[in-house]
């Protein structure tokens, strides 16, 4: 495993952002953490990389636990795991061309000199599909989907072993998003990095992620295969998500059988007792108000859910109520 | 006649590098209960459109020509004092952030009951009863307690509903709604959209609706209107169109989304939109284009009919029924 996270609970002050969440990802794997906003997926992102101290729990990095190393025991680590963020334009500092910004971290973990370094930033841009003329240029320059080409030569260019990537598409146009995913596939299939893809689009982890997790309210709701999940969802909400997100085909979209959740996210500061999906389940009964369900796999296929009604043998269904 | 009709529009801004010319030779109608898609991608001209409809760009730098008639009525020419009528009662806009639409201090019942006090001329009373009725109509539970809440108390999809709400207290004719979901969560959006749906059933409400989500437009539009470069270029009913898009940039559109992915790659639109300050008389989208041929460049392809009620600004269209 490159990554093992193990009863993680991150709280800010009051805000339960992540309470009690456990995955792993293997080696050259794409694990898709998928959720809405106030689920605490980016939470757990920022906790694998240290961003963010978290309150419990352990995170294993390639067999070691790092979860309070030090800033300065973790700097030789900080080799091994990366991030790609949603706004590549606040994450590349405005002052730095893209030939410092692309090869510093090569720099300050002194793995090569100025030459080397050169030498490795062409290699790079070449890989992420940007022009060499593009060194001496600075961010404000380039467009959304090359300021995301840089962010991924900076990610890629110490070759980590993780990549966290945050969003890494979603403030781009269709056709723009539809190269960087290409273009992530293709070096993630060259270079063999596992990658933990946070997201709150579903088709974009069914086009890149081997398995997803989906989170509810800081919690872990269902994981599985990528296929899996979407051929056969088994919690409640991972069921209305998937109904919920519009088919770009009139024809097929209109004949769709929806599940329309009803009120809202409840606040993390103070979650539903029992299941935390409970509120807004079309399925709920009272166990759900007061036992929480375990994330289990009565099935023993990979793919447990944390809902009550999911037995060996049967499958709730959030379309087929009232 | 139609509700709506634009006819010819250009608009351009005036910058210090020059006009930046954002919607060039626009024409479309609309129709008493239909929802028409505004659709494409950033920069294409889409809200600039819509929003030359109420007038919302700024005055001092906007360069506008053609013409854009409610009911029959010219919008261009209007005196400002009438045109501020038009807003209020007859076409009202649904931005996509409710946030820095609604005002902080002033709870969401007096936000709306305003509305209808100016607009309407309501009493008090009679203001503060509709609006609990509005915010009912918008699928707003508890809607006498939500009255008395501040806009930081509501979630987003609250805070959108309680934005449609006062966009349609006036019961205007025409809603245009830019990207009112794109904020939203997508089990947030589904009840969005139908709010959307039921105003149009229940009071006949036409919506123009600014969408880059092909999705929602395959979900919620009659009509659609894809946009390049400032021009429409393509226009169809939305079964049609995605049944059988002509133009190359909708087809690459549909193709470009994660979804049509085809044996793990996704078809990718190469190159750049072409800068809006320049307009050489040429397709502006032939050096994208996988079918272009030396006429793309010797011309522009005029938006001509390319089927049943299909428009289309393409030499060498494709998809044909």
């Amino acid at each position: 495993m490159i990554l093992r996270i193990d009863n993680l609970v991150k709280h800010y002050g009051p805000v339960r952002a992540v309470d009690g969440l456990s995955l792993e990802i293997g080696e050259g794997e794409v694990l898709g953490l998928v959720g809405e906003s106030g689920s605490g997926k980016s939470t757990v992102g920022k906790c694998v990389l240290r961003l963010t101290e978290p309150t419990a729990g352990t995170i294993e990095l390639n067999g070691r636990d790092i979860t309070h190393l030090s800033r300065r025991a973790m700097r030789p680590l900080r080799r091994d795991v990366h991030m790609v963020f949603q706004d590549p334009y606040s994450s590349l500092n405005p002052r730095f061309t893209i030939e410092r910004i692309v090869g510093e971290p090569l720099l300050r973990h002194k793995l090569a000199d100025r030459r080397e370094t050169s030498r490795r930033v062409a290699e790079m841009l070449e890989k992420v599909g940007l022009r060499q003329e593009m060194r001496s240029r600075f961010p404000h320059e380039l467009s959304g989907g090359q300021r995301q080409r840089v962010g991924l030569a900076r990610a890629l260019i110490l070759e980590p072993k993780l990549v966290v990537a945050d969003e890494p598409v979603s403030a781009l146009d269709v056709s723009v998003q539809a190269s960087v995913l290409n273009l992530i596939t293709d070096l993630q299939r060259d270079m063999g990095f596992s990658c933990l893809f946070i997201t709150h689009d579903l088709s974009v982890v069914e086009f890149l992620a081997d398995r997803i997790a989906v989170m509810y309210l800081g919690k872990l709701v269902e994981s599985g295969p990528t296929k899996e999940i979407f051929a056969q969802p088994r919690h409640p909400y991972t069921q209305a998500l998937l109904s919920a997100a519009p088919v770009a085909d009139p024809v097929t979209q209109r004949e769709r059988r929806r599940i329309v959740l009803g009120g809202d996210v409840p606040s993390p500061v103070d979650p539903p007792s029992g299941c935390r999906f409970h509120t807004r389940c079309p399925l709920a009964y009272d166990e759900c108000r007061t036992v929480e369900p375990a994330l289990q796999d009565p099935r023993g296929s990979g793919h447990p859910a944390a809902c009550h009604l999911v037995t060996a043998d049967r499958v709730p269904d959030a379309a087929a109520t009232r | 006649m139609s509700l709506l009709e634009i006819t010819d529009l250009s608009v351009g801004f005036a910058t210090e590098d020059g006009l930046v010319q954002a919607v060039r030779d626009i024409s479309l109608t609309l129709d008493e209960g239909e929802i028409l898609a505004l659709c494409g991608e950033s920069g294409c001209g889409k809200s600039v459109t819509a929003m030359s409809v109420p007038r919302l760009l700024p005055p001092d730098t906007t360069r506008l020509s053609g013409s854009v008639t409610l009911d029959g009525r010219e919008l261009t020419t209007l005196p400002e004092a009438e045109m501020r009528r038009v807003r209020g009662k007859s076409v009202s806009v649904v931005f996509q952030e409710p946030m820095t639409s609604l005002n902080p201090s002033f709870t969401v019942g007096y936000q709306i009951a305003e509305v209808l006090r100016r607009h309407e001329g309501l009493s008090r009373q009679a203001a503060g009863k509709r609006a609990v009725e509005l915010l009912e109509l918008v699928g707003i539970p508890a809607p006498q307690r939500r009255m008395k809440e501040y806009p930081h108390q509501l979630s987003g999809g609250m805070r959108q509903r309680v934005m449609i709400a006062i966009a349609v207290a006036c019961e205007p004719r025409v809603l245009i709604a830019d990207e009112p979901t794109t904020a939203l969560d997508v089990t947030i959006q589904a009840g969005v959209l139908d709010v959307f749906r039921d105003l149009r059933d229940r009071l006949g409400t036409a919506i123009i609706l600014i969408t880059h989500d092909l999705g929602v437009v395959a979900d919620i539009a009659d009509r659609a209107v894809v946009m390049y470069a400032g021009r429409a270029v393509e226009q169809a009913p939305v079964t049609e169109l995605f049944a059988h898009p002509r133009h190359p940039y909708t087809l690459g559109l549909m193709k470009a989304l994660p979804s049509a992915a085809v044996n793990g790659r996704l078809a990718e639109i190469p190159g750049m939109v072409p800068s809006p300050l320049s307009d050489p008389d040429e397709c502006a989208f032939h050096d994208r284009c996988p079918r272009a041929q030396a006429d793309c460049r010797l011309s522009r392809p005029p938006l001509v009919r390319q089927g049943e009620d299909h428009l289309a600004a393409c030499f060498h269209p494709g998809g044909q029924s």
